[in-house]
């Protein structure tokens, strides 16, 4: 219990004060959001790895997922667990850091340090709460560009990202194309679903249906959602993996007993293992935060943005694409990836895309994968090749 | 979808029909020996597509553009004219609709370049002729019911196909069981009986 309620002090803490690298945008650098507002002053906190090169050439933005952060590839400071990509950044690694210079920030609209919900609205002196102007992806990337410029560098050698991420990326490419050389779209889609936003909704309206939200301003009443928020991220849970997986996992095996105790206990492996899930995430998550990290995804409509045509969004593009789905990924199945895919080819894109076949449902692009992982990096040396980039050794 | 997967005798035809810098597209490129090949003696800007995931994942792999795809399905999504040569290498057998798919390459390139198996070998001829079976010989090594080419043609029915679609055939190359060029002096019956496979040249 101590060690909980440490993790949940820390998490108020990083999202406001993160133990990251912080850049902080003043009133003569606001951000201008796709609602047609503005947030200022702003700050977005990072993480780098590697180092940049003389020619500023060699540096990887890494996108973070829905629920993700900047600590990509070191020590989470709220969790204490390593980095949600070890398995595949760092030195001698797939995307290796004795070779590229990361970054990877947390988005506008997140709880680990940038601008979001939990920061200080100026105006009132207070959490910002609802009171937050809606974050699409798009304002998500015109913040990480701001980012960049601050960093000193024109153009990235890629852009990567997974789901949430893998949006990103795909904004990143058609919003900014001269400034990607590659980009790695993964697990993603060029919008989201009607049965994703149907998720989504379940999990906001959890959220907001538990007295402990107070209409979103639950951080001024010394409160926490965490009924609703758990609830939230247990079905979520349920969708970033496979009828095929759960079933090898946890079968119908009962949780430390013998029979059924004919109750609503968490007679089932899966009852506990997800309630440990929903359990875990509320110590490190801010609810509101959740409201508008789904929002975010529920919006995202790249061809809707550019007049209905997807390949209109990367006509004459230069950009290098690779593009992976998952065969038992039923959030972001590889037919979207296909659709984005048909679309790159249409505008004449350079476009790779490779299928993985995997039975661990779109949590797959965070696990070890060798044949994505040789997908990505077979992509990324041959990209470095022609970036005229040397190998690290 | 590619057939023949050792000895590729057509990869040097085809190689020698390709101008330098090209922009190619390799249907059936399988593990992508072909534009590596390209990229490498042509500096071609090379894309692939290749049914096999596993082949797919190869060519990504080793750096290549290729993309998972079947060349019945996916040509629709190129758009006109949109490389120098489309390349259909020992994959035309295995479509289900040749005919679109060769209207589709001379619609994505200025140029096709087709190669295949020649059913009217004399070998096929011959095995079925004498024992009235499915000709199943050195080069096309499968039985009836696991090919996956299921629409063979020889040298003269690939000629008919290219007159009923309007295609203009600019070069033409039969290969011998040793993967020697038949004499371009040759009638073209000569071709249908000893060649072993053809590479076409085409465009619209």
């Amino acid at each position: 219990m101590a060690a909980r309620r440490a993790r949940k002090l820390k998490a108020t803490n990083e999202a406001t004060d993160p133990s990251s690298r912080v850049v902080r945008f003043g009133p003569d650098r606001p951000l201008s959001l796709d609602s047609g507002k503005i947030l200022s002053p702003f700050q977005i906190a990072y993480e780098t790895y590697g180092a940049l090169n003389p020619a500023r050439s060699n540096a990887i933005l890494i996108c973070h997922a829905l629920t993700g952060d900047q600590y990509v590839a070191s020590r989470n400071p709220i969790t204490g667990k390593p980095g949600w990509w070890e398995s595949l950044v760092g030195p001698g690694k797939v995307i290796d850091t004795d070779r590229f210079f990361v970054i990877c920030s947390n988005v506008i609209g997140g709880c680990l340090g940038s601008t979001g919900p939990a920061s200080l609205n100026p105006e009132t002196g207070r959490a910002y709460g609802l009171d937050l102007p809606i974050i699409t992806i798009g304002d998500m990337v015109r913040a990480q560009t701001m980012l960049v410029d601050e960093l000193g560098i024109d153009r990235l050698f890629s852009v990567i990202g997974g789901s949430m991420g893998g949006m990103q990326v795909l904004e990143w490419a058609a919003s900014y194309p001269e400034r990607v050389f590659t980009a790695l779209p993964i697990a993603a889609g060029a919008r989201h679903s009607a049965q994703n936003i149907a998720f989504h909704e379940v999990g906001r309206q959890a959220v907001m249906a538990d007295p402990e939200w107070c209409g979103g301003r639950y951080i001024e009443e010394g409160r926490r959602p965490e009924k609703g928020l758990a609830v939230a991220r247990m079905a979520a849970h349920i969708t970033y993996l496979s009828e095929a997986a759960l079933h090898r996992k946890f079968g119908r095996n009962l949780q430390d007993r013998e029979t059924l105790t004919f109750g609503f206990d968490a007679d089932f492996q899966i009852e506990s293992y997800l309630r440990h899930q929903g359990m875990t995430f509320v110590d490190r998550f801010d609810a509101n935060s959740y409201l508008y990290m789904t929002r975010a995804m529920d919006y995202f409509d790249l061809a809707a943005d550019r007049g209905g045509r997807l390949a209109d969004a990367f006509r004459k593009t230069e950009t290098r694409f690779c593009l992976v789905s998952f065969t038992s990924d039923w959030l972001f199945p590889t037919a979207e990836s296909r659709a984005v895919v048909r679309a790159l080819n249409a505008a004449g894109a350079s476009v790779s895309f490779v299928e993985i076949e995997t039975d661990r449902g779109h949590d797959a692009f965070l696990l070890e994968e060798p044949e994505f992982f040789a997908a990505v990096g077979g992509f990324l040396d041959s990209a470095a090749r022609a970036r005229g980039l040397e190998n690290a050794s | 979808m590619s057939v023949n997967h050792d000895a590729r005798v057509d990869f040097a035809m085809v190689a020698g029909l390709i101008e330098p810098r090209a922009r190619v597209l390799d249907i059936g490129c399988g593990d992508g020996a072909l534009l590596d090949l390209l990229i490498t003696d042509k500096q071609i800007d090379g894309r692939g597509i290749e049914i096999s995931q596993r082949g797919v994942n190869e060519c990504v792999a080793r750096g290549l553009s290729v993309i998972q795809g079947d060349a019945d399905t996916d040509l629709s999504y190129y758009p006109d004219q949109g490389f120098d040569y489309v390349i259909l290498s020992q994959t035309l057998q295995a479509t289900r609709n040749p005919k679109e798919v060769l209207e589709q390459l001379l619609r994505i390139g200025r140029r096709a370049i087709v190669s295949f198996p020649n059913f009217g070998h004399w070998r096929v001829r011959l095995s079925l002729l004498l024992r009235g079976r499915m000709p199943v010989t050195r080069d096309l090594a499968y039985s009836w019911y696991d090919t996956p080419n299921i629409h063979f043609c020889t040298i003269r029915d690939f000629v008919n196909l290219c007159e009923e679609i309007g295609a203009t055939v600019e070069s033409a190359t039969a290969l011998n069981d040793n993967g020697q060029k038949i004499g371009v002096s040759m009638p073209w019956w000569f071709w249908n009986f000893f060649g072993q496979q053809a590479v076409f040249l085409l465009r619209k």
